[in-house]
């Protein structure tokens, strides 16, 4: 699968995180998305960002613009060295949250993506790759 | 304080959202606004996000906040001019929104609070729950 660009930022604070929007928003239009596909990209991005900077105690996003001949996406892949989840299935259970938001933002983040992975174990940090397609 | 102007209009408050928020500057502005509607009074506030691009759970939990807190203290929020694509996307995030009152603009958001602070016992018949 051809990488047509692929470029890695810190999300270390919450300014990150919009930066990260800013950033997703650029290569979700240069991949030719529709404004309905690069918002809910860029709200996936900043729900996993989100997560990275307060549970994952910070981290890095890759952003890669890719191809499959027939249709471009935007894979992200949110990296962080905190402490892991115990349960991935109540990590992605709407409503449930370890600290003091909604609990949407893992299982809507997966809403919003047409691929949705995440890798996790305690102590091993996390990993969340998502991608969207046009 | 957060960087975000609250104006004054008559009995109520406006606010409109012109950047892209980091989640400090969204909990400043819901404890300005909360202090604002007890120092200024106010029965109506209004939040303008038409310049917003997106709207993810921390925003929607801060719009919801907003609106839960100005009903405590006697005031109506209405949330206008919402992105079709950010209302797309906010439906299938999960995010429902159901404590928050909405209109599609300025000019309709500060008739609908006209309307309910006047029409008190109407209100409580069409609220959503």
């Amino acid at each position: 699968m051809p990488t047509e660009s692929d470029e890695t930022m810190p999300l270390r604070t919450s300014d990150d995180v919009v930066r990260v929007r800013q950033a997703v928003r650029a290569r979700a239009v240069s991949a030719g998305f529709s404004l309905v596909d690069q918002t809910k990209l860029v709200t996936a991005a900043s729900e996993v960002g989100r997560n990275t900077v307060d549970y994952g105690g910070g981290g890095t996003l890759r952003i890669e613009v890719v191809s499959n001949g027939r249709r471009r996406g935007v894979r992200l892949t949110f990296t962080d060295q905190g402490p892991g989840i115990a349960d991935l299935t109540l990590a992605m259970k709407d409503g449930y949250t370890s600290g003091s938001g909604l609990g949407l933002g893992l299982g809507g983040a997966k809403r919003l993506s047409n691929e949705f992975d995440i890798r996790s174990a305690p102590g091993q940090g996390t990993i969340v790759t998502l991608a969207r397609w046009t | 304080m957060g960087e975000i102007p609250i104006l004054r209009i008559g009995d109520c408050l406006l606010v409109s959202i012109q950047v892209d928020m980091h989640d400090r500057l969204a909990l400043a502005l819901q404890d300005d606004l909360t202090e604002r509607i007890v120092a200024d009074r106010a029965r109506g506030v209004m939040i303008d996000i038409s310049a917003l691009e997106i709207v993810d759970s921390f925003i929607g939990r801060m719009l919801n906040n907003i609106a839960a807190m100005s009903r405590v203290l006697d005031a109506i929020t209405v949330v206008v001019g919402m992105r079709p694509a950010v209302a797309i996307t906010l439906v299938e995030l999960g995010l429902g929104l159901t404590g928050v009152r909405t209109a599609l603009n300025v000019d309709k958001g500060l008739a609908l609070i006209r309307n309910i602070i006047d029409n008190p016992e109407r209100d409580d018949a069409n609220r959503i729950r």
